[in-house]
């Protein structure tokens, strides 16, 4: 189920867990509105992140926590520091891309 | 003499068993050679090593010798795989063999890695810290709960994907089940702890059916990331600081695609293939085909998805020697039984998709199984599997009614 949401005077879609279903509806006022709504406040790395996120996803690369790790960007610790208890989830959900499928 | 082609299976498992079934009945046997290869001579039914540990099963019941279950005309090679070359159409073997193919067919399966987290094959490893994802693995926990006094029972994921993503879950319905029969239920805290937010895989799923959880008492700690094993104090611990205290662990370490994967280069980071998941086709090579839990395609690595699999894969194999375009047949269809404890069991039914659905199976508002509910049925569905398994399903007999791609019908979304 896909329902409407207001954000910063934008409406995005989003599905029942609050993950953005277009994209293409994303800006950065959009990702750090859905930050604040997930008690994160952004910093440059938060930002460095979420690109490296947003790109992998363009280049339809599955995405995991171990894959994060290996990124080279951040390691899996200071994931964790920057989006506490579940990084992937909080972190794929400001980047306004789908919840990863490594879940099966 | 003409000189024939060569199609080569690399593992002798589910898949690279089906397959070889499959091809020996179809492919020209004056143009082709099928040879198939496998580090071991036995063939494991890995379902059953969920049952192993509570004495549901013997040993017997769950390995088979692998000759047993090829056709006479698939020459079978015991050797271990080092390395695929697939520029020069080659595979080495450790004995310093190696094997010419101009079809590869990758059916190298996944094992657990306990060496990916700190401390979890540490001094306690096989003490109080137990695999079930092992035929060895098994058989040890088998001997530890005959004799295991009770106290914090830990039934642990470590990261996704894993095989057989219910079966840790099964495990604890199990636990509850057999601890209950000894009379020491309440001797034993269980708790299931996973990295994902719920106790199944898929969101409706998990709505459905986390009500069996607190049925049975067993407690639910999720999105928990672990970081190292605590061998001393006995916990496991992850990234944000969570602690989770054991008297005996019951992990499912990191699941990886074979060495063999990695040394040759063609994996993602977790030694995974990848694969196109509609043709099967890796994205390697084109001769280089996928099948069952090696590539990384975004469905469960199942038996049951295997089955499905080798009958796109066998099409395509079929269509790429002679020379026509591949289809993009695999839709991702899952169907697994879930062992839920005292005699019942679910059935759930997924692809791409189509998150698990209600209805029946496998025929349309007849059944005779139930989708998403637990009955008696299903839990004989499960355990007719195991003969399902060894005397059609690797030898590519048609099963009656199951199809390889997800049918809606009787199904409710
Ligand atoms: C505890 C447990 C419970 C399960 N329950 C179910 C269930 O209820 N239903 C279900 O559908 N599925 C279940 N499964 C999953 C199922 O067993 C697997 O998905 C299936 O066996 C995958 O088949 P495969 O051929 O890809 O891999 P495998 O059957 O594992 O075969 C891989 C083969 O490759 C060989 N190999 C690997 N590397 C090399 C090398 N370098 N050289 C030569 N040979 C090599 C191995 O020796 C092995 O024989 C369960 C699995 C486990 C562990």
């Amino acid at each position: 189920m896909i329902m409407l949401k207001e954000l910063v005077g934008n409406t995005i879609d989003v599905n029942e867990e609050g993950f953005m279903t277009d994209f293409t509806q994303w800006n950065t006022q959009i990702g750090e509105a859905l930050a604040t709504e997930n008690e994160i406040s952004m910093t440059p790395k938060h930002w460095e992140v979420i690109t490296y996120i947003q790109t992998e996803y363009k280049n339809n690369v599955p995405l995991s926590i171990r894959k994060i790790g290996k990124s080279g960007v951040v390691d899996i610790k200071e994931f964790y520091t920057l989006f506490p208890n579940a990084p992937l989830k909080t972190a794929t959900k400001i980047a306004g891309i789908p919840k990863p499928v490594s879940c099966i | 003499m003409k000189h024939k082609k060569n199609i080569l299976i690399l593992g002798a498992g589910t898949a690279g068993t089906i397959m070889a079934n499959q091809l020996v009945k179809e492919v020209d046997p004056h143009s082709w050679h099928i040879t198939i290869a496998d580090a071991t001579d036995t063939h494991y039914y890995q379902p059953g090593f969920l049952f192993l540990p509570f004495g549901i099963y013997d040993e017997e019941d769950v390995k088979k010798p692998i000759r047993s279950f090829l056709p006479d005309e698939v020459k079978f090679v015991q050797e271990k795989a080092s390395e695929i070359k697939s520029e020069e159409q080659q595979v080495l073997f450790e004995s310093g063999k190696n094997i010419h193919y101009d079809i590869l067919i990758i059916a190298t399966g996944s094992t657990i890695d306990s060496s990916e987290i700190e401390g979890m094959n540490g001094p306690e490893w096989r003490k109080s810290i137990f695999d079930f994802y092992t035929f060895e693995g098994a058989k040890a926990l088998r001997e530890k709960l005959a004799t295991w006094g009770g106290g914090k029972l830990v039934v642990h994921i470590t990261e996704m994907p894993i095989k057989c993503p219910v079966a840790p879950l099964e495990f604890s319905f199990l636990a509850d089940d057999f601890f209950g029969k000894k009379g020491m239920r309440d001797k034993v805290d269980i708790t299931y702890v996973t990295p994902l937010s719920g106790a199944f895989t898929k969101p409706r799923a998990t709505q459905k059916l986390e009500y069996l959880l607190k049925e049975k008492n067993i407690n639910i700690v999720s999105d928990f990331a672990i970081e190292s094993v605590d061998n001393e104090n006995k916990s496991i611990k992850d990234y944000s600081g969570k602690e989770v205290p054991f008297d005996l662990l019951v992990t499912v370490p990191t699941n990886k695609g074979s060495q063999v994967i990695e040394k040759s280069g063609l994996g993602d980071e977790l030694n995974f293939v990848p694969t196109d998941k509609g043709t099967l086709q890796s994205k390697v090579s084109p001769n280089i085909f996928v099948l069952g839990d090696a590539t990384n395609i975004p469905t469960s690595k199942a038996g049951s998805v295997t089955h499905f699999q080798a009958e796109i894969l066998f099409e395509n194999v079929l269509r790429f020697i002679r020379k026509e375009e591949l289809l993009p047949e695999f839709d991702g269809h899952a169907n697994c039984f879930i062992e839920t404890g005292k005699g019942k069991a679910l059935l759930i039914d997924f692809n791409y998709d189509h998150e698990p659905v209600e209805g029946t199976f496998p025929i349309a508002g007849i059944g005779p199984l139930r989708l998403l509910k637990e009955s008696r049925m299903n839990h004989w569905g499960k355990l007719a599997f195991r003969w399902v398994y060894w005397n059609m399903l690797l030898k590519a007999r048609p099963i009656p009614f199951v199809k390889a791609r997800m049918s809606l019908a009787g199904k409710n979304f």
